[in-house]
This record gives structure tokens, sequence and C-alpha cells, in this order.
């Protein structure tokens, strides 16, 4: 069936009888695309994702330790993200379409976008968490401000940190399903040319859809793994 | 150049489309309501519950995880095969969304009221169903609300994903570029956010009405999602 390279629309006249009746779950449509459809759709996600918190980590970081110097900054830029939290995202990946087309920036953009919605408030939360008490000591023992920052804000703010990047990820796997309604990338595009059939193909939408649901699970539990390596003696607080 | 005249366009179309736009946002509004009801029925009852006996922290913490990792495009795309495309696919879809911030922040509301005053509502002779209902639930209403309020938000601001999925509502302008432009798409997304801070407002202003007075000062404001957050 199609060709070219991309996803392939699936034929109900072709395949076996499984993929012809449009049963249930067909193994043997999986086994035939993994490597035209699903396993490009799979890394492209993966791409996807790792681009958007890599760069939405390196913008959110510097701004919440600019927050966290000078407080007043912190209501502007928390309502700021609120907002840009109400954006329905299938609607900001075409408002961006006008300034840099159709292509990978804009979904990018909008993803980061929301990582920074995510991330910015937890790592202010997280450098808050210190104790008075704590940061007086140090003080008092003549630690400088920078410090007070490194050794003592920054590591009881992991914990935090790693929650926030948690959700980030997780919701950017989910979100980045979507940026298939602009991009034919990722593992959304299944997903939308399988609707797209006048009888949704079931078992694309399936395979597609446990893919997507099964990476963002790995991806948090990697985070929950390197939270132990990284904060050792945070107990694994709940959620 | 393209900011300013996609702002005029914009304002345009409000104004050449006002009842169009209205009776969109309606249906939103009836889609995402009975999502949110229905996430409220099933979450609610199950997050007092397991949090007045302190049980099923796994079930109740799982919830957000396991759903915040469910795509909604999944999920439509899932429940279309069962239930056919319209709007019972669609309430479902976002019902399962709005359902783990609610019961997360439910039981984690009833779960971590202090036990000491769960211990002398007992000491006065209280019975297990008075102290949920005087103490325990009134204690737990600002997390309570955190969730409703994440939950509430989500289900609005993502609702035009369904019109992939013939769902209706402000997203059938969003999805349809082709023939709305992008000032329609545009003026549809600024409805969609006015629509998740109003209610957003809304929880937020109807939860300082069902407080009691005497908790009022311990409710301190929340940014959505953050609770859920940490």
């Amino acid at each position: 069936m199609g060709g070219g390279g991309g996803p392939v629309i699936p034929d109900f006249g072709q395949g076996d009888s499984c993929v012809r009746g449009d049963h249930t779950f067909c193994w043997s449509w999986v086994h035939e695309h993994w490597s035209d459809t699903l396993g490009p759709a799979l890394w492209e996600h993966v791409e996807l994702t790792a681009i958007a918190v890599v760069i939405g980590f390196a913008i959110a970081f510097p701004l919440a330790l600019l927050a966290h110097r000078y407080r007043r900054l912190e209501p502007p830029l928390g309502t700021v993200s609120a907002l840009l939290y109400t954006i329905p995202s299938i609607a900001l990946f075409q408002i961006l379409v006008p300034f840099t087309g159709i292509t990978w920036t804009s979904v990018e953009i909008a993803l980061v976008a929301y990582t920074l919605v995510i991330l910015f408030p937890n790592i202010v939360a997280g450098l808050r968490s210190a104790p008075e008490d704590v940061i007086e000591a140090a003080r008092g023992m003549g630690l400088t401000r920078r410090q007070v920052l490194l050794r003592i804000e920054l590591p009881l703010a992991l914990p935090a940190i790693v929650a926030g990047l948690r959700i980030a990820v997780v919701s950017t796997v989910s979100i980045g399903t979507i940026a298939a309604f602009l991009l034919p990338k990722g593992l959304g595009y299944p997903i939308f040319v399988a609707l797209a059939n006048p009888t949704p193909f079931k078992t694309e939408i399936y395979a597609a859809g446990g893919l997507a649901v099964a990476l963002a699970l790995a991806c948090d539990a990697m985070l929950v793994g390197l939270r132990r390596v990284l904060a050792p003696w945070s107990k694994l607080e709940r959620a | 150049m393209i900011v300013a005249s996609a702002f005029v366009d914009t304002f345009r179309f409000v104004a050449d489309n006002p009842g169009f736009l209205a009776t969109k946002a309606l249906e939103q509004v009836e889609l995402s309501a009975a999502a949110l009801g229905i996430a409220l029925a099933l979450a609610l009852p199950l997050g007092v519950v397991l949090g007045h006996v302190h049980r099923g922290s796994f079930v109740a913490i799982g919830a957000s995880i396991v759903g915040r990792a469910l795509p909604i495009l999944v999920l439509i795309g899932v429940f279309l095969t069962v239930l056919g495309i319209g709007f019972v696919n669609n309430m479902v879809a976002l019902a399962v969304l709005g359902t783990g911030p609610i019961l997360t922040n439910t039981y984690e509301g009833v779960d971590r009221v202090d036990r000491d005053v769960v211990e002398a509502a007992r000491g006065m002779g209280m019975t297990p169903l008075q102290i949920l209902k005087a103490v325990e639930l009134p204690l737990a209403l600002p997390l309570l609300f955190t969730g409703l309020q994440v939950a509430a938000v989500t289900i609005v601001a993502t609702a035009p994903v369904a019109s992939v999925a013939g769902g209706g509502g402000l997203g059938d302008i969003i999805v349809n570029q082709a023939s709305y432009r992008l000032s329609g798409v545009l003026a549809a997304s600024v409805c969609v956010m006015a629509l998740s801070a109003a209610v957003y407002l809304g929880l937020a202003g109807l939860q300082r009405a069902v407080t009691p007075r005497g908790l009022r000062r311990t409710s301190v404001g929340t940014v959505p999602i953050r609770k859920e957050q940490l």
C-alpha cells in the first residue's frame, strides 16, 4: 500500500483479512508498517519532545532565577504563563504560521511556550522551598548570596524542578500529537490519517495512541529515576 | 505589519459574526459542562471516600499521572471507534481529561486534613459522616476547588480539538482555517481564552462564596495548574 516513504492511508481493500475487515487490532498491520509509519513517527515524536523541553528549560531556568532574585517580577511572569495555558494548542500551532510558516519551528515555538507555563512556576516554587532558618544559618556562616543559591537553594529545589520536568515532558508528548494537525510529523499524524477515513482505521489509532501513552509514561519513569540519582535525600513524595 | 493586519481582521471577524461566535461558544460551554459534570460525578465521591479512609493513594495520585499521559487526540480517536463520531465521544474523552486533577486534589484535600482536628471532632462525639460533612470537607475545599479549576480550564481549553471528530463548539472554527481564515481562527481562540479565564475566575468566586468565613484566610489564592504540579 501507498509509498513515497510517508505514512500511508490504510486501504481496506488490501492487506490480510484482519486489515480488510478493520478488526479491533491487527498485529500484522503494525508489523508491516512499523518501518514506514510507526517507527519514524515515534522517533519524530521523541525529537519533538526533547527539543521543546530542552529549549523550554533553557528559557525557564534563568527566568525563574530572575524571578527568585527580584520577587517583583514573579506576578507578571506568572500571569503571562497562566494566560498562555488557556490558548488552545490546536489554534496556537496555526497562529504561528504567518510568522514562521508550516514548519518544525512553528511547532516547537508552541510546544516550548507550553513547557514554560509548567516549568517556570515549578522552578520558582522549588527555589522558594528552602527553609528560612537554613538560609539564615548559611548567611550567618558567611556564605555570599551566590553561594547560598548554589549550595543551598538549588540543591533543595531539585525535587520540585524534576517534578516540573515530569509534567512538562508528559504534557509535551501529549500536546505533540496535536502538532500533526499542522505538520505531518509525530505520533499524532497516523491518528489524524486514520480519523480522516470514512471509517476510522482502528489498528492505526490504537497503535499510534498506545505508543504515545507508552512514550509519556516511559519518560515519566525515567525522570523519577533521575531524581533518585540527583536528589537521593528526597523521599519519594507522592505525585 | 502581519500582526497589525491580523489584529484588525480578527476584530472585524468578531464584529461581523457576533451571533455565530456566541452560538459556537454556547456549544462549547455545553460540551465542556457535560464533560466536567461526568468527571465530577466520577472523581469527587471517589476522592472524598478514599481521602476519608486514607487509603488508595496509589489510585488517587496515579490518576493524575496516567491522566496527563493520555493525549486528548488519542482519547478522541479511541472513543471514536467505540462510541462513533459526535458529542458523546467528545464528552467522554474530555471527561477523562478532567477526572485526574479532580480525583487527586479531592483525595489530597481530604487526606491531609489535620488528624488532631479529626480526633477532636471524634472526641466531641461526632459520627464519621458528621466529621466528613462538618470538618473534613470544609477544610478540603481550597484543594478541591483547585482540582476543579484545573479540570475546568483544561477541558474548556482542550475542547477545540474535539472538532476533528465532529465536536461542535469554537473548535469548528479553529480547525477549519480554510473556511474562516486566520482571522476566524484567532477570533475563536480569543473566545476560548476568554471562556477559560471566565471559568477560572467564576470558580474562584464560587470558592470564596462557599468557604466558611472562619477559613477564608487560609485559602491562599492559587495559580491554575500549580497544585497539581507539586
